[in-house]
């Protein structure tokens, strides 16, 4: 009833190529055989489906060292290509940004590799009073102002402390994108749903690190496991005085990072 | 990728000043839903109207009480087209219903609009045009007369009591009918007031403003459609409805005005971090939509207006000229006031550090041309609705 | 007298049962998986966890290519990952044969961690590209997997571009860096362990700056009474000395 119509309607509209005859089966067939799918996904469910991954032993956070990271910007590139991220420069998984604090103690930012203005090239260096990268990305929040509004609950936090989207059940409706105070979602041009850093979820439950992790040159990026007493990050942790973004929005983020200017936000 | 989207990109990255966060330079909310808070505004204002008639006993509006309530059910029936139509997959619209998350507030959008529209709306229409209904029914000649039934649900009865019980229920719906035109409105205010990454837009006032701004708007189209259906219809316009009507509207622009100054005020006594930046937004992207249109044409000068027609007794065609032409400028303030919400609200990057620009399509499911279809509608509807439930003609009147 | 329910009521009662029974009827006949939410949660970690795999991780190469894995190993690149230079290497481990990796034996390579940045943390070995042998291949003289300078560097800007740029278009530019800073041969080599020294005392900048000394054009002070508390370069920094703090 509703849904058809619904359907139908969209399927009017400019850039859907599904032809309604082709909707109409799916929609007959879609009934009992998602049924059946059910029951064999419940049935693998029982087994390992992750070979063997306990999400409930894990708890996922990333350190960030502010003063170890050079701009070579080898984050954004491997993460857009781990990920299938466009490549234009308006989509982000992860970026880095450039802080200028000038004598006159005004702040020039820019985001590396976006293109536009470089204030690098505009601002003299003698005028120059301090300036550094910062990585950003997903905080991975413990209490997650996205999650939260999202009204089909597409998004929500794994165990081990990831935010994922279902990019089958997103409706596009990109209130999440609103409610992020961090700016690192996006809506994905090609699936026109949210999008966001997972942590490279699909390597971490290997074993392996998230990719911008893998490819800084200098360990400016700390992944590791808060649950485990003898991780990279617990470490990170002890031996240094951490900061979060943003703090007092409460989203209880899971980047931390050290020596982190009050300047950035 | 959509090599289109990405001129249009390319072109607004261009426009940036100061620094945005990388994925912000897309607005993300665009006309459709400044479309959407001003649809559900007049719903919310038509319904609040219509109940002064029948809870408070104005009689003096009573000409406008089916009026209003058909306006409302009108716009209510568009409201959630501009949502659906803007969702990246509005295919899966029904998923709403299917796994609400019910610590969204706008998983909530299904519920409210289906209790409003279902619980209180049609219900409230039902009962105040059965016995009209039952009449037509019997009057009319096919095909008319089985639509009338159809109607009526088949109801048969015009007796007295049938009747008195028929106003006694709208009575009762239209209690619960406030309360609940304050949610409907109230929550659209929510969605936005509830946001705290987003300074432009976190106010515990927001609810209210949006309530207040949403009784404006509803009275003062309810005034424009009966002045202008009036003359139509041959009919001469009620000058004691009108006049106390505009001084409703006069009390709610007051209100609405008052609130939102208080709003701008506290944000600037209290100076927090970012007003700099949200000043920076007022002087450079909103100076014309919100000094000049929202404040100026839509609210100082109609109150002046309104005020000048009653405290120097003009004449009635004097009064009626600054009356109607109130109304259209509050109309265009009142969506200007959505307009600075909604997309003034994006221009300016959660960094606080710099503006991004929104440029409007005009062809295509997110444009201009979409948004004044979906704003030509409702009055579609409407004519629909008053040609087939005249609300003027009260047959049951004559008969019983 | 039991009151008549009205006709009215029924009516709308039978209209409202009818909706709220075909919506109960439709949740009712949907397949549970639509709207059932760990199913949901659990398809989308499912599918998120099967998505390919790009970056093969440093473990991987070592695998293979033990050598340069232990050539790398205690070389200045040690904590590099082989996947930062070399590109993402998944496929490559996969088909070793027909997929080779991203090999820069190019210049361009290089200077995207190594040219100088004002916003780079100090410390971090940087070049001017366009005045550090222009032209050449990074690896002409460098071997990425144990880079050391392949000679001693002959000017002080192939490490510190950034202070010699400054001082370039300061009243000091034509003071020589080995004026003020004795240079140990060895700091060439291991430049963390061994290090020049710095001027400490007033009476350094004194050998020109003070009353009588023997350089012509460098502006004179009077040691005895210029803020004599204050040792020279807390107010001035000396490789832009016309900049007073």
């Amino acid at each position: 009833m509703f849904v058809g119509s619904v359907i139908i309607r969209t399927c009017r509209r400019k850039g859907c190529d599904m032809k309604r005859r082709d909707l109409l089966k799916n929609i007959i067939l879609f009934i009992p055989v998602s049924g059946a799918f059910r029951a064999t996904i419940q049935a693998a469910q029982a087994n390992s489906d992750l070979n063997g991954y306990h999400p409930e032993n894990h708890y996922y956070g990333m350190g960030i060292e502010v003063a170890k990271c050079i701009g070579c910007g080898k984050c954004i590139e491997a993460c857009k290509i781990e990920n299938n991220v466009p490549r234009e420069p308006f989509f982000f998984r992860t970026w880095v940004e450039r802080y200028i604090i000038k004598k006159d103690s005004s702040v020039a930012v820019e985001s590396i590799h976006t293109g536009g203005k470089q204030p690098k090239e505009t601002i003299e260096e003698k005028d120059i009073l301090r300036s550094f990268f910062v990585p950003k990305t997903c905080n991975q929040c413990a209490n997650p102002p996205c999650v939260q509004v999202c009204p089909v609950g597409a998004t929500f936090s794994t165990d081990d402390g990831v935010v994922l989207v279902d990019r089958d059940r997103c409706i596009g409706c990109r209130y999440c994108i609103q409610a992020c105070p961090f700016g690192a979602r996006y809506l994905h041009p090609q699936t026109r749903t949210a999008d966001k850093c997972t942590f490279c979820y699909h390597r971490v439950v290997k074993g392996l690190l998230p990719a911008c992790v893998e490819v800084c040159p200098t360990q400016a990026r700390i992944f590791g496991d808060l649950r485990s007493r003898a991780s990279e990050l617990v470490r990170f942790q002890r031996m240094n005085k951490i900061h979060v973004l943003k703090p007092y929005l409460n989203t209880e983020p899971k980047v931390y990072y050290s020596g982190l200017d009050g300047v950035v936000n | 990728m959509n090599q289109e989207l990405t001129e249009k990109l390319t072109d607004l990255l261009s426009q940036v000043t100061g620094y945005i966060y990388p994925n912000e330079i897309e607005i993300h909310w665009s006309i459709l839903i400044v479309v959407y808070p001003y649809v559900t505004g007049v719903v919310a204002g038509a319904f609040i109207l219509a109940s002064l008639v029948k809870v408070f006993n104005v009689e003096e509006v009573r000409p406008t009480y089916r009026l209003s309530l058909l306006t409302a059910l009108s716009f209510l029936l568009v409201a959630p087209l501009p949502l659906n139509l803007h969702l990246g997959h509005p295919e899966r619209a029904y998923e709403i219903f299917l796994t609400p998350n019910l610590r969204s507030a706008m998983a909530m959008f299904g519920f409210v609009y289906a209790w409003y529209l279902m619980g209180v709306l049609l219900l409230e229409i039902w009962f105040e045009y059965r016995g009209d209904l039952v009449v037509w029914s019997r009057e009319k000649q096919f095909p008319m007369k089985w639509i009338y039934r159809l109607l009526s649900l088949f109801s048969n009865d015009i007796s007295k009591r049938a009747l008195e019980f028929d106003h006694k229920a709208a009575k009762a719906i239209t209690i619960i009918g406030i309360p609940s035109a304050f949610l409907l409105h109230g929550y659209v205010g929510f969605i936005f007031g509830s946001v705290k990454a987003n300074p432009w837009w976190s106010s515990v006032l927001m609810p209210i403003v949006f309530l207040m701004s949403a009784i404006v708007s509803g009275i003062a189209l309810i005034i424009f459609l009966y002045m202008v259906i009036t003359p139509i219809r041959g009919e001469t316009i009620d000058m004691r409805c009108l006049d106390r009507l505009a001084s409703f509207l006069f009390y709610a622009v007051i209100v609405d005005f008052s609130l939102e100054a208080l709003d701008f005020v506290h944000r600037l006594y209290e100076s927090e971090e970012s007003v700099k930046i949200l000043a920076t937004l007022i002087n450079q992207k909103l100076f014309m939509s919100l000094l000049i249109i929202q404040v100026l044409l839509g609210m100082i000068i109609p109150s002046a207006m309104l005020v000048a027609g009653r405290a120097w007794r003009l004449s009635e065609e004097l009064r009626k000229l600054l009356y109607f032409t109130a109304c259209i400028l509050i109309q265009v303030g009142i969506f200007s006031t959505r307009w600075n919400v909604v997309i003034g609200g994006q221009l300016f990057s959660k960094s606080l550090r710099g503006l991004t620009t929104y440029k409007m399509e005009v062809i295509g499911s997110e444009g201009l041309m979409m948004a004044l279809a979906l704003l030509v509608l409702p009055f579609v509807i409407l004519t629909i609705l008053v040609k087939l439930i005249p609300p003027w003609k009260e047959a049951s009147r004559q008969t019983s | 007298m039991p009151k008549k329910v009205p006709e009215q009521i029924i009516r709308l009662g039978i209209v409202i049962s009818i909706i709220f029974g075909s919506v109960a009827l439709t949740l009712y006949l949907l397949p549970p998986a639509l709207k059932d939410k760990p199913f949901h949660r659990r398809s989308t970690i499912l599918a998120e966890t099967a998505k390919p795999i790009q970056f093969a991780g440093s473990n991987a190469c070592a695998d293979c290519h033990d050598d340069k894995y232990q050539q790398k190993k205690t070389g200045y690149h040690r904590n590099l990952s082989c996947e930062t230079c070399h590109g993402p290497a998944a496929e490559h481990a996969a088909d070793p044969i027909t997929i080779k990796p991203f090999v820069a034996r190019e210049r361009r390579g290089c200077p995207t961690c190594h040219e100088y940045d004002p916003s780079r943390p100090t410390g971090f070995p940087q070049i001017n590209p366009t005045i550090h042998n222009p032209l050449q291949p990074c690896v002409t003289c460098h071997n990425p997997h144990d880079p050391v300078p392949p000679r001693t560097p002959e000017e002080c800007a192939a490490c510190h571009a950034g202070i010699v740029r400054t001082k370039a278009i300061s009243s000091h530019a034509l003071v020589a860096c080995t004026t003020c800073h004795t240079v140990p041969e060895k700091h060439k080599i291991t430049p963390r362990i061994i290090r020049p020294t710095k001027p400490e005392t007033r009476d350094f900048c004194g050998k020109c700056h003070a009353k009588g000394a023997p350089v012509v054009d460098a502006p004179k002070i009077d040691l005895s009474t210029h803020w004599e508390k204050y040792v020279c370069w807390q107010c001035h920094y000396p490789h832009l000395p016309a900049e007073r703090l």
